[in-house]
């Protein structure tokens, strides 16, 4: 029995690839029309609408798809599940990109980038601010992630030296690494309650924080079925369907906590009226909903939980759900104070978040192929799936 | 599952469910209270003849262009504040629009600048202090040498004051800052100095609110001489007659009171001035936050239970079948 990790190989320069570095290039020209002649040279934003999708997606649902290195590890090591270790390093690698890429982000949204370190400098630095704690919690949580990928690199180069040397400290990192998402992933809900009226009664509540928390870690879950499904088919490699499968027993749950929470929190601010009375914005609260439900029935029939194509499918609504949730607080239950405002993402600020999406899969494919990262597999897998 | 590790989750999670679920406990951080020297306006709509004299004069004093040749400066077309101009009137029209302060067929003339909030949600949501409130005066000042332009504060004020420039390579925010900066040469802000008559005034807010209420209380037609420039000044307009007043000092209490109040002849909400909660949402904001973080005593706690489990996990794992770290 060898799982280890090992690099697949294979050609990186196919017309997938090409493809992909091709759109992330047409996002690198309009990033860099934006640092030339300012925000509007790429982007819708306006004073009303003064965060549009490079927030809302690129950093936070963004970084909510990179919570696979997170919950795997929370998974892994504080509950002991070891059988999930092989998804370890390949979650940590999607969430490296996943984060890495939302701090680049980041910067691109930063009107004044140039000022950037005033947010660790004492004398600057504004405790009370939402803002700080997201920004050097993320900050900070880039860097452990690098360390907690990095035996792969060492690995790979044959450094086993100093890969021991890391792996000494590693216990620290594995916690810095559960501990600062649970921090920041719920700040990016809080960072919304000082909105009050703005935000649109349905969603504005103080359990923001909670309910982004709770549907960060299922994202996290999801996210590594999604990937290892599509890794699997990309590379042509045996499903892991038969590990995956454990992970549907938490995402119920979960779903079920936060639909729980969700409806108890209308329930007590006496706002079930506006579930149905909201008018449009009803019918994406209902959306949301039905997404976040949506998990539960499919993985509720046991045969469901090892067959593919279901747990891709729940897999795939919930982080819909989580995105549709998040894209509702930071843009469409979001009415600016100043009345008059609207905002539509324009084309190249599109292209600049297609672009970083692309270039997360360019790396994540060139990676996989040339570092330790996915499971190793027996030639002999490869013909026919085993059932473990 | 072990027992120690099951506790420690346990009471984890009960301390991130409290933390977040339960504000308003004794960590509660409550309104902050009206500096002990505050200083702000008082803008009187039934008094504005929409001029717009402080409107060019704001932007004389804070080294504006003027959006027309100086000499139609009184035409000047800035209909909302940005970059190029601090502060606008605006007008509420409604039907034949003949009658002035009159909801139904009338019209009425609203001021739109920084409300100079008594806990201002600007300076509680900027990262690096760019946002300040002084802590006598309670003017709120923002240092552009500071400002790392993540918009937080464009995005969260509740009246939409701070604005941003989305065509520029190097942009800034701006905002009324009071004319902090004529307080230095004993001027008052641009905007009270050229009210003519006195629908702009300026000067401590007790004294601005203890006006208001008195201009509340008189009968609608008594003859009344506003104070024009500082309250105290000694400085008057010319004598009107009082017009039937909204009864509500806007300011006064709205998310924890603001040192520019205003009053109105028209429901606030036809000038643009959303109904609010008493408590502001900077403290509902930081109760969460600090309940939280207060010290980094809770993560510390975390990430020690954490490291304590994780490391007895490996090391058991290193002698059972899954060691493959
Ligand atoms: S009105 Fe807006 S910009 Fe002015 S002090 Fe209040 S929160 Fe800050
Ligand atoms: S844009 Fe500037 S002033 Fe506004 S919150 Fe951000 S750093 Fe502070």
């Amino acid at each position: 029995m060898n799982h280890a990790p090992r690099p697949i190989g294979g050609g990186l320069i196919t017309p997938f690839t090409l493809f992909l570095a091709v759109l992330a290039a047409i996002g690198g020209y309009f990033v860099l029309q934006r640092f030339i002649y300012g925000f509007n040279a790429a982007a819708a934003f306006n004073d009303g609408y003064t965060w549009g999708i490079w927030i809302a997606y690129d950093v936070v649902i963004g970084t909510a798809f990179g919570c696979g290195g997170y919950v795997m590890a929370l998974l892994v090591y504080v509950f002991n599940k070891g059988k999930y270790h092989p998804l370890v390093r390949p979650a940590l690698l999607a969430s490296l990109l996943g984060y890495g890429l939302g701090a680049v982000s980041v910067v691109v949204d930063l009107g004044r980038y140039w000022n950037m370190w005033h947010m660790m400098w004492p004398g600057y630095a504004q405790p009370n601010s939402v803002m700080l704690e997201v920004g050097l919690c993320v900050a900070t949580y880039v860097m452990v992630l690098f360390v907690e990928f990095s035996p792969a690199v060492l690995e790979r180069f044959g450094l086993t030296n100093l890969k021991r040397k890391v792996e000494k400290w590693m216990v620290l990192f594995i916690a810095l690494g559960i501990l600062l998402p649970t921090m920041h992933q719920s700040s990016l809900g809080t960072m919304m309650v000082i909105f009050g009226h703005q935000i649109h009664p349905l969603w504005q509540t103080t359990l923001l924080p909670l309910l982004f928390l709770m549907s960060a870690i299922t994202m996290g879950f999801c996210i590594v079925i999604f990937e290892a499904s599509l890794a699997s088919a990309g590379f042509r490699r045996p499903g892991e369907a038969h590990i995956l499968g454990g992970l549907s027993g938490v995402i119920i749950a979960l779903q079920l906590a936060w639909l729980a929470t969700r409806f108890a929190d209308l329930h007590l601010a006496g706002k079930m009226d506006l579930v149905l009375g909201s008018g449009w914005l009803s019918g994406f609260f209902l959306a949301e909903i039905a997404l976040f439900a949506l998990p539960v029935f499919l993985l509720l029939p046991k045969a469901n939980r090892t067959s593919p194509r279901p747990l891709f499918l729940a897999a795939v609504a919930m982080l819909l759900g989580g995105s549709l949730y998040r894209i509702d607080v930071f843009l469409v239950a979001y009415f600016p104070a100043t009345p008059g405002f609207s905002y539509f993402p324009s084309v190249p600020e599109i292209l600049v978040t297609l672009g970083i999406v692309a270039f997360e899969f360019l790396a994540y494919i060139v990676l996989a192929r040339t570092l330790p990262v996915l499971p190793g597999v027996e030639p002999a897998m490869m013909a026919a799936q085993p059932a473990e | 599952m072990s027992i120690s590790r099951r506790n420690f989750l346990k009471a984890a999670t009960v301390g991130a469910v409290a933390a977040v679920a339960a504000p308003g406990d004794a960590a509660a951080r409550g309104n902050l209270a009206m500096p002990p020297q505050a200083l702000g306006l008082l803008f009187d709509s039934t008094y504005c003849v929409g001029c717009k004299a402080c409107v060019t004069a704001c932007k004389q004093a804070n080294a504006i262009p003027f959006a027309t040749p100086v000499r139609e400066a009184h035409r000047d077309t800035s209909i909302d504040i940005g970059a190029g101009a601090l502060n606008v009137i605006k007008a509420y029209r409604h039907g034949d629009a003949s009658v002035k302060d009159r909801e139904i067929n009338g019209f009425a003339f609203a001021k739109k600048s920084c409300m100079h909030c008594v806990d201002p949600s600007c300076v509680s949501v900027c990262p690096v202090s760019a946002m300040q409130k002084a802590p006598l005066t309670g003017i709120v000042s923002h240092h552009k040498e500071n400002c790392i332009g993540c918009r937080y504060c464009v995005a969260s004020c509740p009246y939409g004051v701070p604005r941003f420039e989305y065509d520029q390579a190097f942009p800034a925010i701006s905002k009324c800052q009071l004319c902090r900066h004529l307080r230095d040469e004993g001027r008052i802000p641009a905007c009270a100095e050229s009210c003519p008559t006195g629908a702009t005034l300026y000067g401590p807010v007790d004294l601005l609110k203890r006006e208001a209420e008195r201009r509340l209380a008189m009968t609608p037609g008594t003859l009344y001489k506003p104070e024009r420039g500082q309250a105290g000044s000694g400085e008057f307009g010319r004598p009107r007659a009082a017009s039937t007043y909204v009864q509500h000092i806007y300011g006064d209490k709205e998310l924890g009171g603001t040192q520019v109040l205003h009053l109105s002849g028209v429901p606030f909400e036809k000038l643009g001035m959303p109904t609010l909660p008493d408590r502001s949402y900077a403290s509902v904001s930081e109760t969460i936050q600090h309940t939280i973080y207060a010290g980094m005593a809770a993560p510390a706690l975390v990430l020690a239970g954490l490291v304590g489990i994780i490391s007895r996990n490996k090391k058991k794992s290193e002698h059972g079948p899954e060691d493959r770290s």
